[in-house]
Formats: C-alpha cells, structure tokens, sequence
C-alpha cells in the first residue's frame, strides 16, 4: 500500500509538471466540446437558391417570398432563364433552382392544376435531400392555402385530410446538442483512457525508467494500478468538467437521470478503456508506436459507435463491427441516462456487457505484459 | 564465500540467432571490485541484465549472494543496487524528488541511508531542486549512482558508469567506487575501457560473449606470452605495412603514437633478448625509415585483450 502511494504521488507529480499535458486534459476537453457539437449539426440552413420567375404575377411574387422567409434559403440570385440560373449552380454559387413558368397565375386560376420545376444539385447529398424536401413542404403549404381561398367554402369541409402531429419524446426541440454533446463527452473520456495511458506508459518503457522500477521490489500489479489510477482520476474529471461545466452552463443539458448511475458505468467503462491503453502499451516499445495503433482504435471506435451515424443504417456486418465496440455502448448509456433519465434496470445490458470488456481488456493485457516482461 | 556465480550463462537473440552470452561462467567475490571488460556488443549488458532480473537466460545457472536469480528474484531485486548503462532516472522529477522517490520503492529514507551516499550527493546537492533531465552528464552519473545505493545494497550493478563521461569525473567515479569498497559492498563495474581495468581487484575479458580470461590485472598481464615492442618511425602507415610483411614479426597493430609488435617464436630463440631492439632497428633503418625508436615494453590489458583474440 505504501509503495503505491509513492508511486501515485510520483505520477501525479510528473503529470502536474507536464507543461504539455496538463492544458491538453484541462482545456481540450473544453475547446472540443465547445466546437465538434457546432460542425456535427445535421440541420441545413442557407441553401443557396436560384429563383427563375417567368411569370411576374402576385402569385408567383407571394410564392418567392414564402420561400425566402422560410429561414431556410439564401436568396442567391434571380436569373431571367433557367439556362443561366443552371450556370449559377455550376459555378457552386447556388445549390437549388425552382423555375416560374410563364402564365402561372393565369393558368393556376383558370386550369387548376399547375407545374413548377425545381433543380437540385445533388453533389452534397444530405443537402440536396433536405433542400428538396424544404422546398415541397414550402410548396405543400403555399397549396393549400390557394385552395382554401379559392375553393368555396362548403366544399373545404368535405376534403379528406388526415393530420399528421408529431411529438418529439426526451429531444422536445430535436437540437443536435443535446444529442451530439453527452456522445462527443464520451469520446473525450475514451482519448483520455486509451491513448494517454498507452502513451504514458511507454515513455517509462523507451527512457529506460521501468527497467529502474523493475529492479526495484515495486511489483508489476503496484507498478500497473500507479499506472491506471490517476488516468481513471482524470477521466472522470474530464467527464465531470465537461457535464457540469460545458454541457450544463453552455447548451443548458442537465442529465434526468440518476447522476450516481452516470459514474457508476463510466468507471466501469474507464476501466476498460484503461485496460485497452495497457494492452496498446504491451505490444509498442515506442510512444510513435503506440501513438499509431491507439489513433488506429480510437478512429473505428469513434466512426463505429453511432456517434455520429445511426447504427441501424449500417450493413449487417458492421453492425456486428459497432456491437464489439465498447465506445457504443458508453455511448448509448451516457445519452440514455442524460436525456431519457434511464434506470438501472435499462441499462443492465450494457452494464454486463462493459464489464466483460474490462475483464476481457484486462486480462489479455496483464497476460501480455507477463509474456514480454 | 562468493556474491555472484555464473555458470556456463547462455543467453541468445532473435530467435537463437544471436549469441550474446555464449557460455560464460566466472565468479565475484564477496566485498570485491570485479571488471567487466569488453568492447560494444560484447555481452557485457546483457549478463547485466540477467543478474539483476530484467531478463531470463536461455540456460545456465546464476546467482547474486546466494540467491538463484529464476526462484529468488524478488530478494535479489531487495539487496541489489543497479545502474543501467543508459541515463534511467525521471528527467521530469528533481534531483532531490528521484532520490526520494527510490528510498521510498525499496521502504526506506533517504536520511536513514543519507552516510553512504553523503560524499556522492554532497557533490550534486547545490542541484537539487533541478530536473534530471537538465544535469550534465557527470552529475547525472552521480545521481544515478546515489539513486543505485540509496537503499544500501550489498551488491552493486554499474553498466559501463563512465561511457560518455570525460576524464576527470571518470578519474572521480572510480574513487567513489574504491570508497565504497572500502564500505563492504561488492561491486561489480562493466566498461569499455581497458585503461580502467586496472583499478579492479580482478578483471573478466568478455569478447563476443565469452570470457576469455578472468584474474586480476596483474596477473593477466604476467601471463602474457611474449615479449612486446613498441616501434615508431616516420611514415607510420608504410611502416606498418612493412612490418606486417616482415618475417620475423608476428603481430603488429597501431597503438596510439607507436606501433605494437611481437615477434615469432623462432625469432626469439635465436636472438639474444638484449640484442632485439637493435636488431629491430637495424632492420628498419636498412628499409629506408628515419627517427626509427624501438623499445620493449610492458604489456597493458589492451594488449592481453587483442592477444587473447587472436587465440580464440
């Protein structure tokens, strides 16, 4: 008991004096939750659109300004062809293009039925898809308004219509914070646990200094909880810096659930990210080494996890891929216990299975360890 | 009553490949300063690292006081004092921090130990609260060395103490070791340089991870089979040539300002031993050389080593 808390003193002597260090475990975290929520917000705005009205009328001037006032279209320019306003797209200076055929009003009161034409460029995918559907609900809308006021009463009442109301469970808003921010505070615990861990220990095995230690009666289980205590210490600061400093005070996320049950699995969790970082630092003999494969892990962790996608949408096979990825789970418990308030009960999967990883991680590391030690 | 005994040590490399020990045995006495001498790559870390427990060997047997180093590595690693030839410290903690830190592994102080090392860390104290890492390389030699005895150990490890380290702490770091001896503990001191061998109590030649001879200096050099020349002239390279080519000479390598010759056997018996030197120079002056100096010396350790080579 006594040697480890030398060596813990140590290490935390040696972490403090880190000029490097230090600010990248108390100020990253900070800076990281401050900017990735803003750049993994799914929601478009200014889409760049290109108006070619051919028909001049009120109509068609109401229609535009529907558009416009939308919030989400930048009015890029108003080209008289549909052949110039296409060079704007071209030219990446406009995104959509929705064409006013001549006579348009005429012919929406005297014919009924009228067409439009919208161009969409498809290059950014997931912007041509809301862009479109922005414009036909705005379309959609602009409709039935027409024929309320141009039906006759009576016959409004006999339309067949199903409404359709939506009720947006535990994300009232649908605000990409409150879903992006609990996963990218996940992320930041896992760099923590893994790849400073690895890193730290290795410095020990390329200076020389663990052959030092191992001279010395220090034992290998001493020698390995001075290694992982402190980074379990500043993981769950990290944790706790970011949940109650930024989460809380910048995107006003206050976790419903049980805040004791939040630390309970992310200990169980560091521990077996923390194991991972022992296993890096097993198999690398320098800190360039082990700086490769846990960058290696934390990549596929990170793009796997449902972070950013939803895992339904991934291929059976790399579902498979994203269920053998402890940074899911914590994921999916740090958002359900943050935004859903889920009990023990809920998360009871995720807690079994995160402790078969520690127990899994560990093992096979302080085998390694044996093995080349 | 010996403090280390190997025996027939084998350790190899890369798959059997590389021999680094191939075969050593040799013993250390008990309050004994005992050599390892030998160039790079001679096995020298290696039966270092074996006898402090860092490494298994692939067969053989060792001991440190008694202590077998597969079953009792735990009680070794209580009584032994390393120093790692590469600077192993924490650059990152003071020079004060390291040493306490080290007591404190082995569950003792500094002040409980502080007359052993007070002479060592007197020298360093004025340097106390700086960084390992920002200390010359003498004084990172000294802390090394307190660091190694803080916990007062019977045996001590040094691999090569003195690489890297100029003249005058080299002459210093011996004297400690002499003082320490003086204390009892038995140190055993690995170093690739031959002109340090004589300031051991015994010496083991370590070539390509074998011994080749282990007695003390005296002795070694008593042993040397033949007698040795020291021959200087202008133009030294031709002269080495020269000399190489002769038929008379057996051996010749340069050493410092002279060259080194032996002479063959048959030379030997039938030239008087006076008349060799005046018959050398003689010889040469008639090749052409001017400023020819012939002397017989005394052999150093270097020149048992590379005789001692050549044998095996």
């Amino acid at each position: 008991m006594r040697t480890l808390k030398f060596l813990l003193q140590k290490e935390f002597r040696q972490i403090f004096r880190n000029k490097a260090l230090l600010p990248l475990i108390v100020i990253a975290p900070i800076v990281q939750l401050l900017i990735l929520p803003l750049a993994a917000d799914y929601e478009v705005r200014n889409i760049n659109l290109s108006i070619v009205d051919q028909d001049h009328s009120s109509m068609s001037r109401d229609l535009i300004s529907k558009v416009t006032s939308s919030g989400y279209f930048k009015l890029a320019d108003y080209s008289p062809s549909f052949d110039k306003a296409f060079r704007q797209v071209e030219d990446d200076r406009s995104d959509l293009i929705l064409e006013i055929p001549p006579g348009f009003e005429r012919n929406l009161i005297r014919e009924n039925p009228q067409q439009l034409f919208v161009a969409i460029n498809a290059v950014n995918g997931v912007k041509a898809g809301l862009g479109g559907s922005y414009l036909s609900q705005i379309i959609r809308e602009y409709n039935n308004n027409i024929r309320q006021q141009w039906l006759p009463a009576n016959k409004t009442t006999s339309l067949p219509a199903i409404e359709i109301t939506n009720a947006n469970w535990f994300n009232p808003h649908m605000s990409y914070y409150l879903f992006m921010v609990p996963g990218i505070l996940a992320i930041l615990v896992t760099i923590v646990g893994s790849y400073m861990c690895a890193l730290n220990i290795v410095k020990e095995k390329e200076l020389g200094t663990i052959e030092q230690i191992n001279v010395t009666p220090v034992r290998k289980y001493q020698f390995i909880l001075g290694k992982l205590i402190p980074f379990l210490v500043i993981g769950i600061f990290v944790f706790s810096a970011g949940l109650f400093g930024v989460a809380r005070l910048v995107y006003g996320i206050i976790p419903v659930g049980n805040i004791l049950l939040l630390y309970g699995f992310l200990v169980v969790y560091l521990v077996a990210i923390l194991g991972l970082g022992l296993l890096i630092s097993t198999f690398a003999s320098t800190q360039q080494q082990a700086m490769s494969v846990a960058f290696f892990f934390i990549i596929i962790f990170m793009l796997m996890s449902g972070l950013f996608t939803p895992l339904d949408g991934m291929p059976h096979w790399a579902y498979i891929i994203s269920q053998c990825n402890p940074v899911t789970y914590f994921i999916e418990v740090v958002r359900m216990i943050i935004l859903k308030g889920s009990g023990p009960e809920d998360i009871k999967k995720h807690f079994l299975i995160m402790s078969g990883f520690g127990i899994l991680l560990n093992v096979l590391a302080i085998w390694n360890y044996r093995k080349t030690g | 009553m010996e403090d280390v005994m190997i025996h027939n040590l084998v350790k190899t490399y890369n798959k059997q490949t590389v021999k680094a020990v191939n075969d050593v045995s040799l013993t250390v006495r008990k309050g004994e300063l005992f050599g390892l001498i030998g160039p790079d790559g001679a096995g020298k870390s290696s039966i270092f690292r074996i006898l402090t427990t860092l490494m298994l060997p692939d067969s053989g047997l060792a001991s440190v006081c008694g202590l077998d180093i597969r079953k009792d590595y735990k009680k070794i690693r209580r009584i032994a004092g390393y120093m790692p030839g590469k600077f192993s410290l924490y650059q990152d903690l003071t020079v004060e921090e390291n040493l306490h830190f080290f007591a404190a592994v082995f569950l003792t102080t500094v002040r409980e130990n502080y007359d052993l090392v007070k002479d060592i860390y007197e020298q360093i104290e004025p340097f106390k609260t700086r960084r390992a890492g920002d200390l010359s390389g003498g004084m990172k030699q000294k802390l090394a060395l307190c660091c190694a005895l803080i916990h007062r150990p019977t045996i001590l490890f040094l691999d090569e103490p003195t690489t890297g380290v100029d003249a005058v702490s080299r002459k210093e770091f011996w004297e400690m070791l002499k003082r320490l001896k003086e204390q009892g503990i038995t140190i055993m001191v690995s170093t690739p340089y031959m002109d340090e061998a004589k300031l051991c109590d015994r010496i083991g030649l370590l070539q390509a991870g074998s011994i080749m001879s282990v007695d003390s200096p005296d002795q070694i050099i008593r042993n040397y089979p033949h007698r040795l020349f020291a021959v200087k002239a202008e133009g030294m390279s031709r002269l080495q040539q020269v000399l190489r080519q002769s038929m008379i000479i057996k051996s010749c390598y340069s050493f410092g300002d002279y060259h080194h010759v032996t002479l063959q056997e048959e030379t030997l018996k039938t030239i008087d031993g006076s008349e060799l030197t005046e018959r050398l120079t003689n010889v040469l002056k008639q090749s052409g050389f001017i400023d020819v100096e012939v002397k017989s010396i005394t052999p150093g350790i270097e020149d048992c080593f590379i005789d001692l080579m050549k044998q095996s």
